[in-house]
Parts: structure tokens; C-alpha cells; sequence
């Protein structure tokens, strides 16, 4: 059914997406905290910021992450001085460019879920002994569950699904580039329907069931507190 | 098992909080107490009076600028220190909503046991379990529990914690009267086993009667009169408006107990009283609240009344009562005091003014345990 060229293709969209995630979770939840305990006035313009990528079209942020990872943009001349090449092109620009373009995915629901807790539980656990971190991780982390839940499949779906990006900083390199998405456009563009209707019906079922996944989970907790906060 | 959790160290407060109207719209804190082993300390005042703001600045959940709080021989906040609420030897009972919501009651004690400063004392878990009589409801989830559970576990936890102080905010005010009565035991025998100081918050004058030994009145951000409940609740006080709950309380001990009548005499400070089925365990030590209301004065004793308690009494001082009809009048009675409302006209017509000897009748006696 698949060719190998799509089943590269999904293997590295699948690659890529869970890469995305996983550093986004990680640098994502302390950003997240911050904007939801932070009385400093700064947030406003951060959590701005945050939300750019999902008003920008995102070939206006291709467009600027081309030029910044270029051999002439700063981030091109910190990656050629630190011996890494420049990044444009490669699969870890591909990473870098679709964290910037799926951080609202991210940072949005894990957000809602902190500024969710409220201070209450917080207030408990520091009474009872706990120190900062220690509230973190104890009353925090698993209160805001389902926020990382939501944020996890929205911030892999979503990088599963872009290519404003992809197509201005990755270009259409086989192995390296050519995540899902391209290679549709280029079947499409080939009048290669016999090639694309398999990817396409793929890529339908993959995402079907992982919303499954999720509602699925909601519906067994009983009550929707997965907050999206963002529409996909 | 009482006197190996009695605590021999003396306790000292000292609070000083200052907010002007500037900071918080309409609202200003001038509050400057040191309180000298006090035992059970009833904060009482209505909402809005600065009570909360106290007690959360005193847990450090709050960071008032320029406060001076200090317990025993530790300072907790003032202009260089500001020891957070995790470092603080205390244990707190909100409101409501007391419990970590993601946690069973086990692991919500559990919580509290890990992370507490002391070595856990033998038999501490199992004496506090079943005083507060959670058994049964270590594995729910607080969402599973009525409100008067949850308050019994929080309280429960925070014992378990062994604070040097435990903080109490309001904690039977999101309960109705039902509940409130199945609580109070609950505390009361959590005071008396537990000797440990208590700050209690309340806007009800019974359970401050009940339970506190010094009390600590607030109107709009200042503290307007101190003293024991006797003092503080047996006299119509301008800030609070008591109304007919002026009153006093009694500490006695039930030195008899009549099956057939079903009474039971309790020996007070001001004589034996005797009192509709107060306790049938001779040496039960009960406090009983007596309401001005409820105390009437007549000259000569009556034989024939179907009020059962009548004593001698001198009249120490009158006073003013809400309701410009009536009057109360101060007595003292052997050693103890009372206080009775009665008409205006009636004080002329007995002749009542200080020094006088006379009767008094006590129409009724709540028994607070």
C-alpha cells in the first residue's frame, strides 16, 4: 500500500513531531508556571509572544527563522562558531523552527491547568512542609495532569500537521526533510493520486485515533478538564 | 497517653501588623499583641475585621511589609527575615477545601507524616485516627467526602503534623448547624488532649465560648478588646452587638448524677447547679454557658418555682444593655460571676443597684460537652 518514500515520510514526521514534544514539555512547563504564578508585569508581553505562532502565517515565521539560522543571521553564525553548520536544511533545524511554531500548543493548555490549581493546594502543601520544588513535582505536576495530557497530543499533532514552516526552512530533502506533509504537496503537485491517497488515508486514521485517545480519556475521568485553550 | 503529648515549653506570640488604606482600598490593619501562654485563643470578629489577614500572616501565607511576628524564641518576620510558611512549625484548618485534592485521606496524612520536623511520637497515628473517628475514610478522595469529613481529616492531619501551634480559620463555617455540632466534640477533645496553643477564627460567639481560654476581639482591622470569654462575652459590648448572646461560661466538674431524675449536679464556681442530663460519669469535668437571658433576680428565694437552681447573689454593677428596655446586671455568686437581663422596670421596682443581696433564678444551662 505505502511506498517506502511515504512510509519515510511518515517515520520522519513521526521523528520529528516526537522530538518537538518532548523538548517542548520540557522547556515548555517551567515557561508555562511562570506565566500562570508570575505576578511580574512581564508576562503580558511573554505570553504574547508565546501565542504569536497561532496568528502568524507561518510562512512569515519561515520566513525569519530562514534568515536567522542562516549563514548571515545570528543563530546561523552561533551554530557555525559552536562547529554545527548552519541549520536550514537539515532535520535539527526542522526541530528548532517547529518548537517555535508549536510552543502556544504547549505552553497554552499546561498553563491553564497550573493557573487551574489555584493557590489552595499550594497553600496546603506548604503548610504541611513542602518546599517550592517539592510542591512542584508533589501537587503541581499531578493536578495539571490533564494540561500535559492535552498539551502533549496538540503539540504532536500539530507539528505533525504543519508546513508553512517545513517548506521555507526544510526544503524537500528525503531522510532529512521531507516529512509528511511535503511529500502530499508534491504528490499532489506531481498529479501523483495513486501515491497520495494512501498517505492522505493514513494520516487520517493516525490522527483519528489519537483524538480518540484523548476524548476517550476524558469521557473516563468523568469530567472535561482537559483544557485545549487553544483550537487546532 | 494525655501527659506524654503535654508540651512543658511556655509559648509566646507576638504580632505586629500595619497596613494603611493606601494599599488595599478600604481596608487598614493596625494589630500589635503579644499573647503569654494562652492556651486556646478565639479570634473573634466579624468578616471583613482583619482575622483572616492575621492568621495568614502569621502562617507566613501572607507577606504583610513591615510586620513583626515572632513565636517562642524564633522570629518569623520582620524587616530582615522572612521565614517561609514551609519552615514554620504550625498547622492550619481552612475553611474548606482543606485537603489535597488528588490525594486519598491515607495519602493526604501520609503527606503531612513525611514531611513533618519531629520523629513521629508512638501511637500518635493511631490515637488521632481514631479521636477524629476517620477510619473508615483513609481510602476516599476528598471529593468523596461531606464537608464535616473533610474538616475532621484536615484536623486530623494537622495534628499528625505535631506543629508547635495549630491555626484554625473558621473551620466550621462552611458547615451547617448539624455538622457543626457533630465537630465540636471533636475539637474540644483535640484541645484537651492535644496541649498545644491554638489560634481559632470564628464569627460565632457559642463556638468561641466553648472552646477558647483567652479571647481576642477584631473590628475593622484593629483588636477592640481582649480578655477571657468571661469577660469579653458577659457584658453588651458596643464593637460586637452579642444581643442575647451575653453570657457567661462555667467550668464544673459532675459531682452526682440522679438516675431517677435524670439530673446531674455539676459543682461550679458559683454552687452546684443542677442540670437535665449533663453527664452521668461523676468527675467528668463539663463547661456550661449560662445566657443573661436565661437568669432572672427576685428578692427572697421561691419555694414553690419549678426553677430548680436558685442562689444568692450580689449585685456587682449594672450596665446597658442593646435593647434600651432592658438592663444587665453583674452578680457575683460564691466565687463565680453571672450576668442576667432583665426590664428597667423591674431594677426600679426590686431596687437593684450594687451591693445589693438578692436571689437569682437560672432558667436554663447549655452544657457545651
Amino acid at each position: 500500500m505505502l511506498t517506502p518514500e511515504n512510509m519515510a515520510a511518515i517515520k520522519l514526521s513521526l521523528e520529528l513531531a516526537a522530538c518537538v514534544t518532548l523538548i517542548l514539555l520540557i522547556f515548555g512547563t517551567p515557561l508555562a508556571w511562570w506565566l500562570a504564578r508570575s505576578e511580574s508585569s512581564w508576562t503580558a508581553p511573554v505570553g504574547a509572544v508565546v501565542a504569536l505562532p497561532l496568528v502568524l502565517p507561518p510562512t512569515v515565521l519561515g520566513f525569519y527563522l530562514l534568515l536567522a539560522m542562516g549563514p548571515s543571521g545570528y543563530l546561523g553564525q552561533l551554530t557555525a562558531t559552536l562547529g554545527l553548520g548552519t541549520l536550514p536544511f537539515t532535520f535539527s533545524g526542522l526541530v528548532v523552527g517547529s518548537c517555535l511554531y508549536s510552543l502556544p500548543f504547549v505552553v497554552q493548555p499546561i498553563q491553564i491547568a497550573f493557573q487551574s490549581i489555584g493557590n489552595r493546594p499550594l497553600e496546603i502543601a506548604a503548610i504541611l512542609g513542602a518546599s517550592p520544588i517539592d510542591r512542584f513535582i508533589t501537587v503541581a505536576l499531578p493536578l495539571a495532569k490533564p494540561g500535559f495530557l492535552t498539551a502533549t497530543i496538540l503539540g504532536f499533532a500539530h507539528t505533525i500537521g504543519e508546513f508553512g514552516v517545513v517548506l521555507m526552512i526544510g526544503g524537500n530533502i528525503p531522510n532529512e526533510t521531507r516529512v509528511v506533509s511535503v511529500q502530499m504537496y508534491d504528490h499532489v503537485e506531481a498529479l501523483a493520486y495513486d501515491q497520495a491517497h494512501p498517505l492522505a488515508a493514513a494520516m487520517v486514521l493516525l490522527s483519528f485515533l489519537t483524538l480518540l485517545v484523548l476524548y476517550f480519556y476524558q469521557k473516563v475521568r468523568g469530567r472535561a478538564k482537559t483544557n485545549f485553550g487553544v483550537s487546532i | 497517653m494525655t501527659e506524654m503529648l503535654k508540651k512543658n515549653t511556655r509559648t509566646s506570640i507576638t504580632v505586629q501588623l500595619k497596613q494603611g488604606k493606601e494599599i488595599k482600598h478600604n481596608f487598614s490593619l493596625d494589630i500589635d499583641t503579644h499573647l503569654s501562654d494562652p492556651g486556646v485563643v478565639g479570634i473573634f470578629g466579624e468578616s471583613g475585621s482583619g482575622k483572616t489577614t492575621f492568621l495568614r500572616s502569621f502562617a507566613g501565607l501572607l507577606k504583610l511589609p513591615s510586620a513583626v511576628i515572632s513565636f517562642n524564641d524564633e522570629v518569623w518576620q520582620n524587616d530582615q527575615i522572612f521565614v517561609p510558611t514551609h519552615k514554620r512549625s504550625i498547622g492550619y484548618v481552612f475553611q474548606e477545601d482543606g485537603l489535597l485534592p488528588h490525594l486519598t485521606v491515607q495519602q493526604n496524612l501520609d503527606y503531612a507524616v513525611r514531611r513533618k520536623r519531629k520523629v513521629s511520637m508512638e501511637g500518635l497515628y493511631n490515637k488521632v485516627v481514631s479521636i477524629l473517628n476517620i477510619e473508615s475514610l483513609l481510602s476516599a478522595l476528598p471529593d468523596q467526602l461531606s464537608g464535616g469529613e473533610r474538616q475532621r481529616v484536615s484536623i486530623a492531619r494537622s495534628l499528625l503534623q505535631q506543629p508547635r501551634i495549630l491555626l484554625m480559620d473558621e473551620p466550621l463555617a462552611s458547615l451547617d448547624e448539624k455538622r457543626k455540632r457533630e465537630i465540636l466534640p471533636y475539637l474540644e477533645r483535640v484541645s484537651k488532649q492535644f496541649v498545644i496553643p491554638i489560634l481559632y477564627v470564628s464569627h460565632s460567639v457559642e463556638e468561641i465560648a466553648r472552646l477558647a481560654d483567652y479571647v481576642l476581639v477584631f473590628k475593622q482591622g484593629r483588636i477592640v478588646e481582649e480578655g477571657s470569654p468571661n469577660s469579653v462575652f458577659a457584658k453588651e459590648n458596643p464593637f460586637i452587638g452579642l444581643s442575647d448572646e451575653v453570657g457567661v461560661v462555667l467550668d464544673g466538674v459532675i459531682s452526682a448524677w440522679d438516675e431517677i431524675w435524670e439530673l446531674s449536679t455539676v459543682s461550679t464556681d458559683c454552687g452546684d447547679l443542677l442540670i437535665p442530663k449533663a453527664g452521668t460519669v461523676v468527675g467528668t469535668t463539663i463547661r456550661v454557658r449560662i445566657l443573661a437571658k436565661d437568669v432572672s433576680l427576685m428578692e427572697t428565694p421561691e419555694s414553690k418555682s419549678s426553677i430548680l437552681n436558685q442562689l444568692s447573689a450580689d449585685v456587682l454593677e449594672l450596665s446597658r444593655d442593646q435593647n434600651t428596655a432592658m438592663s444587665l446586671v453583674n452578680l457575683r455568686v460564691k466565687s463565680a460571676h453571672l450576668v442576667a437581663r432583665i426590664s428597667r422596670k423591674s431594677i426600679d421596682q426590686l431596687k437593684i443597684a450594687p451591693g445589693k443581696s438578692l436571689w437569682v433564678q437560672i432558667k436554663a444551662a447549655a452544657v457545651l460537652n
